[in-house]
């Protein structure tokens, strides 16, 4: 592959320009000064080179080669970085596409003016340094859902306690829109706390639902009639004025639920319904 | 045949189903608690499916049913410790059980029959 050789020789040849020609591209390029040192982009740009003259550049890069191992690795931890540095997706592939530049700039003067071998080696360069772009931006876009994928996880688990108010008496604070896939946490949470506890109310606070529509409000109902089913009385209070109007709007018929404007108001209906005597609460 | 046992504890009927219940048992058992109540003039019927994992919509009618039943031979029916999973099963089959009444546990489904009847 005398392309490739090619290829080889002039990133070896003059390195340490190469390098710096290749900085001074990222740089300008960057929206945002300051958030990687000149330091470091050096360094990871003269590690790149180095692992890119290690691996068999007259193979073509796979994903899923060993040959390619240590670049591969190096590139996902490069893109994983940038995510958390936050450079927009654009500059985590420019680390790679940048270095089209000065290359084909030294290739030209290598060809000199053989214009066919120019073209080829122009070529071999090119689809090599986009392969490895494309893995970048990939492995970027990995990390990144990664990160979402676990933040939706917390907060699916955060945004369902059930707590204990008192003696047989439970609170679920809702919080956020209520679809199918939380209805079903919030049940599950619900009902095996019910069987935990013993209790026999269980006040719903809504003032955290931003809307209810008919679906939440069905969501809401059957969470209401499974806990029911179990033997415990469901009380549904936080509901704010314009929520009581979207209710009656949308002629959502909440059956025999009991429901208050606030916390306070079924906390102390929950004690009348377990026959039982707050603190506070005067004789 | 198995039979499902009935206990007669003073006013109330005990019946604990602690098999998993298939149509014949369970018209075997409608019948069995109807000629009970009548025989023993019961006041109160506790049915205590704590040991039962599944629950289709047949045994689910079955349940309104007896309550049913009971409530024209006098007695009050309550249905004491489902789990969570065959409550979810029972809401998403779209089963609300109307008119059956509910608790924890057989002490809470007791004490809610001596509250309503006023014992």
């Amino acid at each position: 592959m005398p392309a490739n050789q090619t290829l080889i020789e002039i990133i070896s040849k003059d390195q340490a320009s190469l390098i710096a020609e290749w900085v001074k591209t990222q740089q300008s390029s960057f929206s945002q000064q300051g958030l990687i040192s000149q330091d470091e982009l050096q360094k990871q740009c003269s590690q790149f080179i180095h692992l890119l003259l290690a691996a068999p550049l007259n193979t073509r890069f796979d994903t899923g080669s060993q040959h390619w191992a240590d670049l591969r690795d190096f590139l996902t931890e490069i893109s994983a970085s940038r995510g958390q540095q936050g450079f927009t997706p654009t500059e985590t592939a420019l680390f790679v596409f940048s270095l089209k530049a000065p290359l084909f700039n030294r290739l030209r003067s290598a060809a000199g003016k053989d214009a066919d071998a120019l073209a080829t080696s122009v070529l071999e360069a090119s689809n090599l340094l986009d392969d490895l772009g494309l893995f970048t931006t990939n492995s970027y876009q990995k990390t990144r859902e990664e990160v979402i994928r676990r933040q939706q996880q917390d907060l699916l688990e955060l945004s369902t306690p059930v707590v204990k108010l008192w003696d047989g008496i439970l609170a679920l604070p809702l919080v956020g829109t209520l679809d199918s896939a939380r209805t079903q946490v919030v049940m599950e949470s619900l009902l095996q706390k019910i069987v935990d506890t013993g209790s026999d109310v269980a006040i719903i606070d809504i003032t955290g639902v931003p809307t209810v529509d008919t679906l939440v409000a069905q969501h809401l109902l059957k969470t209401i009639t499974a806990a029911r089913l179990m033997g415990a009385d469901c009380i549904i209070s936080g509901v704010r004025p314009q929520i009581a109007q979207t209710i009656v709007h949308l002629g959502v018929n909440l059956g025999e639920v009991s429901t208050k404007a606030n916390l306070a108001d079924a906390f102390r209906l929950a004690l009348e319904r377990t026959k039982q005597t707050g603190f506070g609460k005067k004789a | 045949m198995e039979r499902i046992p009935i206990l007669k504890m003073g006013e109330f009927l005990l019946v604990t189903i602690q098999v998993d219940m298939h149509d014949q048992l369970a018209m075997t058992l409608q019948d069995d608690i109807t000629s009970r109540i009548s025989t023993t003039e019961a006041r109160g019927l506790l049915l205590d499916i704590s040991s039962v994992e599944i629950v289709d919509s047949f045994i689910g009618r079955m349940l309104v049913n007896i309550s049913m039943m009971a409530r024209i031979l006098g007695a009050e029916t309550v249905v004491v410790g489902m789990r969570p999973a065959v409550a979810i099963t029972l809401v998403e089959l779209g089963l609300s059980l109307p008119g059956v009444r509910t608790a924890l546990d057989v002490d809470k489904g007791m004490a809610a029959l001596r509250a309503s009847l006023s014992l």
